[in-house]
């Protein structure tokens, strides 16, 4: 077996030994620190040794052995110091063996709204989710997210102390609590996907792949809740951004706008599936925010040229966005589709009252769009302050070399 | 997101304070940046040796020009940071005023977003 392949087996067994593990003896934290054990001991000894028969077993029972080990140490000391110590009984007496159980999906979905609890800050979300759920190690994580190591490795610590002080159960929300729940869900793992997507290029060498690895864990997520629309919804979106990635830049890694990008290097495959996907769901679930942005993805991907995009269809998208899901953010996307169908006059119209927004006034996406659409209504003056005022507002390098250029370009063509 | 927290402090105010006060300064920073490690939020950080210590180097006639001392002739000189990376701006900011110069009036901190190679089309 490759070493790529042993990775991708390992990432898939994370959370069921995790699962298997937390179910038998409860503490999630000593239980999740001796499952990466095991996946370091396996990552290092399948690919010169094999991959053992079971490979499964194999985790759960180095797992379990690091998790006595631990208690031992732990119990030895705590024998010195204060003379009592007295254990959680009873759990393994009852468990049946690992190898005897089949995997249950149902750990993993526990694992995914345990990683994304409401006690945790949206990063300590992110980065348990990735390695209790997604089997990265803290390395790669902080690899990911370019901090260091010793920084990746405490923001874990501490999101698994906050769940344990929580006291957050290895269990289903409720089902009051399950669609919020399953919102937070969702929205860490686009975070993950946004962050990886993003990326530069020269970034990317580096970096695990997180675009890839926030698509896996939706599909598997959509194995375990097929039934939920946001979720089909979710991959979709995922799925029909991520097919602009080889035309999203340049040769120089510059960023290549929407409209401007060449379409044959779109991924097809991606694309269709991406289609697929939201066009079912929306036909029996009620359209959530991800269906909604999914569909407007689809619009822009079914036109062959940016010249034939169904403009009035994304318009009437996003309508149905600001009624279910109101966010300036949106107005802002909403604000370019209303100028290609109305005019830019429009456009600017919607724009207007965001300056008042604390959410989106004195924000750079706010000035690029105003700039954007500035320029199109012929008003070149304003359209150039409006870019360069975006390009000073954002702490991205790519993005404010492409808004100076806009700039730019404004000024030499006068 | 990360942020640089810049300390501008006035140089040579830690002489004029007592033992027992010099020693409560350094307790609070250590406190923070034990907070700051725990969180995981803690990027990194150094202090800088006393302004006297600087060497400005200038665009000259002809080349340039190697002159002792800082660039900048303020009471406040920058005098280390700390880089961070925290969830929202008001969180960096949160830290910044907790940090012993502002608290005791012996300098500002500059709170400066750091920019990131990673951007999204528009």
């Amino acid at each position: 077996m490759t070493d790529r392949a042993v990775e991708d087996l390992l990432r898939t067994l994370a959370p069921q030994v995790l699962g298997v593990l937390v179910r038998r003896y409860g503490q999630f934290y000593a239980c999740e620190d001796a499952v990466q054990e095991a996946l370091l001991a396996a990552a290092t000894q399948w690919p010169t040794q094999g991959v053992p028969d079971h490979p499964r077993s194999w985790l759960v029972t180095v797992a379990t052995r690091r998790l006595t080990d631990e208690w031992r140490s732990e119990h030895a000391r705590r024998e010195r110091e204060v003379a009592v110590a007295v254990r959680q009984p009873g759990y393994a007496a009852v468990a049946p063996p690992a190898d005897e159980e089949p995997p249950s999906g149902d750990d993993t979905l526990r694992l995914l709204f345990l990683c994304c609890h409401p006690a945790l800050p949206v990063s300590g979300q992110v980065a348990l989710t990735l390695r209790a759920v997604g089997g990265l190690s803290t390395a790669e994580i902080a690899r990911a997210y370019l901090v260091p190591e010793a920084t990746m490795s405490q923001r874990i610590r501490r999101a698994k102390q906050r769940i344990e002080a929580s006291g957050a159960r290895f269990t289903l929300p409720s089902p009051a609590d399950r669609d919020e729940r399953l919102g937070a869900v969702l929205r860490v793992l686009y975070l993950v996907f946004n962050e990886g997507y993003a990326a530069s290029s020269g970034e990317a060498l580096h970096r695990v792949e997180l675009t890839g690895e926030a698509i896996r864990l939706v599909r598997e997520l959509r194995r375990l809740l097929p039934d939920d629309g946001e979720v089909a919804g979710l991959l979709a979106l995922m799925l029909l951004t991520d097919a602009h990635r080889a035309a999203r830049t340049g040769p120089d890694d510059e960023l290549v706008p929407l409209a401007e990008q060449d379409r044959s290097r779109w991924d097809r495959a991606a694309i269709d599936e991406g289609i697929a996907l939201v066009t079912e769901a929306l036909t029996w679930s009620e359209p959530g925010p991800y269906q909604v942005q999914a569909a407007i993805a689809a619009v822009h991907a079914e036109a062959p040229s940016a010249a034939t995009t169904d403009w009035p269809q994304i318009v009437a998208l996003y309508r149905v966005l600001t009624r279910i899901a109101p966010n300036p953010m949106v107005t802002l996307n909403q604000a370019v589709a209303v100028a290609m169908v109305d005019g830019p006059r429009a456009g600017l119209a919607l724009l207007a009252p965001l300056d008042a927004d604390d959410r989106t006034a004195g924000h750079h996406r706010l000035a690029a769009v105003r700039a954007h659409l500035l320029e199109l209504a012929g008003d070149r003056v304003a359209a150039r302050a409006a870019y360069l005022a975006a390009a000073r507002a954002t702490t991205s390098l790519p993005e404010r070399r492409y808004l100076e250029v806009r700039a730019a370009r404004l000024t030499a063509d006068r | 997101m990360k942020y640089m927290l810049l300390i501008w402090n006035r140089p040579g105010f830690v002489e004029e304070l007592s033992e027992a006060e010099r020693t409560a300064i350094f307790g609070e920073v250590d406190e923070i940046m034990k907070e700051l490690t725990e969180s995981g939020e803690l990027v990194g950080g150094e202090a800088l040796a006393h302004p006297s210590q600087t060497r400005t180097v200038r665009p000259a006639a002809g080349g340039t020009e190697i002159t002792d001392g800082p660039f900048v002739e303020s009471k406040e000189q920058f005098a280390g940071y700390l880089t961070v990376d925290c969830d929202t701006p008001e969180r960096a900011a949160e830290i910044a005023a907790r940090w012993p110069d502002v608290r005791h009036g012996f300098g500002v901190l500059e709170v400066r977003a750091v920019m990131e190679q990673a951007g999204t089309e528009m």
